[in-house]
């Protein structure tokens, strides 16, 4: 048995027209340490199947076991890393962390260790300089940093990131691409991301979930990925194996799965 | 459509802040793109020329001096119009010199106690701070918990929405005699009456800002697993705070008009009645004098509540 199973899940919305189908007989086994990118048109049903595996949406049928153990509610051992960051504008960059950590750790670790475990995830993904700034008054690519260090703290079992990086301007999130890979390298976490960028799930994953579009979303095709790591975007631009993949990706999500809107 | 937003809930959202910023022009400087200097080539005159650099100490002081001369230019010519007012319509209204002896007068002892309804006009101003302040507090202590029950719930804000917006336009003085009548008092009575002037801003822009908590945050805490009472205290009550405070605000100034109003009608001590009573003795120059402190009283009270707020909002700290 996997280590992340996502068995034949269904999600139906109730909507004013009627039951609304947006995802059906989903199904994908992950392994430990395995970085899956899941990649599919806008409004697939991507989020949906990530917020499924969060808890924070229940499955219409079908279900999701983690460690052999059914998830039901949400919980920090699948931290979730939201698009919009979702920091607590009232909290600083520490506390947004500390929070979490507070929450995972309050009875197991003392507060000094708390403290040295919060310092320890803003190091991580370099924003141990700004503390004790408001997300207000940080960018957005550093908004995103202290929302993964959030995340990291919790120590998750599995890394859930919606389009974590969607939102920022290529040269940041090339950057936070890195700290991601780094981060993963270093601690083999398990991780699920969705994403639109081609480039982004070649380079960051080791298998690549392509969506069909909705509605009734499924999984279309799976790509293993077979770079060797650690990987170098320059390296990799001219590299035919990357291009391999990068085209097969293309061609599932502009061929096979062509928008009837864009055609 | 079925949310509350008060035009006044709007709150001021702050823009992100890029990561790499443009470059800032300094004084004198031009930022020039290349696009803008293609449309301009050549330039025939520089621009140096057009704009010779002025100081800064010069643009403060010229600053300064406008924030003074305007202000002053409208106060004068109020004082040409209280003039002829006087001079032309009715001689019942004093001139400015005769206002400004009578208040030289008044706040030479503002808190002098000659009985029981002869109070100097510092009593009168507190003893109206007091029952605005005790109908507020009140009014606070109620309407915000109504106010996340409204915000947090459907059914609730269902129930309760058409009863608020029937009852906020009324004017709060149509209750007084409500009032008077339940608690069979004067003192009750004006307090209640700030009561219900205080608790429909705060009930609306409570539920407002209950209502407009982005969904992540309260996903954030249900993968923390935080508990009821710390989802209050950590996400529900920070989020709405800045909305809580502009209810007040608007609270707080509106109770202070109102207190003036009905304490006219109630009578007893309080800056309300001492205008009307003030006007049965025909003493015009106490009531203009009146005027002009009831509204300092309302600045400070409104400054009071803008520093408060900038306190507690994150969004403007
Ligand atoms: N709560 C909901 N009620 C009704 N329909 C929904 C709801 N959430 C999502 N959907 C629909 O399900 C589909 C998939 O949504 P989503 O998972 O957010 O897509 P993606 O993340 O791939 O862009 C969309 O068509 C969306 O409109
Ligand atoms: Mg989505």
């Amino acid at each position: 048995m996997s280590y992340l199973n996502i068995s034949n899940v269904d999600v139906v919305f109730p909507t004013n027209n009627g039951a609304f189908i947006a995802l059906r007989e989903v199904h994908l086994e992950i392994e430990k340490g395995e970085f899956i990118a899941i990649i599919g048109h806008s409004g697939c049903g991507k989020s949906t199947v990530l917020n499924v595996v969060a808890g924070l949406l229940e499955a219409t049928r079908g279900g999701v076991l983690l460690e052999n153990k059914e998830v039901n509610s949400p919980g920090p051992d699948r931290a979730v890393v939201f698009q919009n960051h979702s920091l607590l504008p009232w909290l600083t960059v520490y506390e947004n962390v500390r929070i979490a950590v507070d929450k995972v750790f309050g009875k197991s670790k003392s507060k000094a260790e708390r403290h040295d475990w919060t310092l320890h995830n803003l190091r991580l993904v370099h924003m141990e300089h700004a503390l004790d700034q408001r997300p207000g008054e940080i960018s957005g690519g550093m908004k995103q940093r202290v929302g993964i260090a959030r995340a990291l703290a919790m120590q998750p079992k599995v890394l859930l990131m919606d389009e974590p990086f969607g939102a920022l301007d290529a040269l940041t999130r090339a950057h936070l691409q890195e700290s991601v890979m780094e981060i993963q390298a270093a601690l083999n976490n398990t991780v699920l991301m969705i994403t639109h960028d081609v480039d982004e799930a070649v380079l960051l994953s080791d298998r690549i979930v392509m969506m069909t579009n909705g509605p009734a979303a499924t999984v279309g095709e799976i790509l293993k990925v077979d770079l060797p790591r650690p990987r170098n975007r320059l390296e990799l631009a001219d590299d035919p194996t990357y291009n391999h993949y990068r085209a097969e990706v293309l061609r599932f999500l502009y061929e096979r799965q062509r928008r009837p809107e864009a055609a | 459509m079925s949310k509350v937003i008060a035009l006044a809930t709007v709150l001021p959202v702050k823009s992100e802040r890029p990561e790499s910023s443009l470059p800032v022009p300094l004084a004198g400087e031009r930022i020039v793109t290349p696009a803008a200097n293609a449309e301009r080539q050549p330039p025939a005159v520089p621009i140096q020329a057009l704009s010779p650099p002025v100081s800064r100490a010069r643009l403060r002081a010229a600053a300064i001096a406008r924030a003074i001369i305007l202000p002053g230019a409208v106060f004068l010519l109020v004082l040409v119009v209280w003039m002829l007012v006087n001079a032309k319509i009715t001689s019942d209204i004093p001139t400015p010199a005769a206002t400004w002896a009578r208040a030289v007068e008044i706040f030479g002892q503002p808190f002098y106690v000659a009985g029981p309804n002869d109070m100097g006009i510092g009593w009168q101003v507190l003893y109206s701070l007091g029952r605005v302040l005790a109908g507020f507090a009140l009014a606070v202590a109620v309407g915000i918990p109504v106010g996340f029950l409204m915000g947090a719930s459907r059914d609730v804000h269902q129930a309760c929405y058409p009863l608020v917006q029937i009852l906020r336009p009324v004017s709060p003085l149509a209750w007084l005699p409500i009032g008077l009548l339940v608690f069979q008092a004067k003192d009750p009575s004006a307090i209640f009456v700030i009561f219900i002037t205080s608790i429909w801003p705060v009930i609306v822009n409570t539920a407002a800002g209950v209502q407009a908590i982005p969904k992540d945050y309260l996903n954030v805490a249900r993968v923390l697993r935080l508990g009821k009472l710390e989802i209050t205290r950590r996400i529900l009550l920070p989020a709405t705070l800045p909305h809580i405070l502009t209810g007040m605000r608007l609270s707080l100034s509106v109770a202070w008009m109102v207190i003036v109003a009905a304490e006219m009608l109630t009578g007893g001590i309080g800056i309300g009645f001492y205008v009307w009573d003030e006007w049965n003795n025909l003493n015009v120059a106490s009531i203009i004098v009146a005027i002009g402190l009831i509204g300092l009283v309302g600045i400070v009270l409104e400054s009071l509540m803008n520093l408060a707020q900038r306190h507690f909002d994150y969004n403007r700290r």
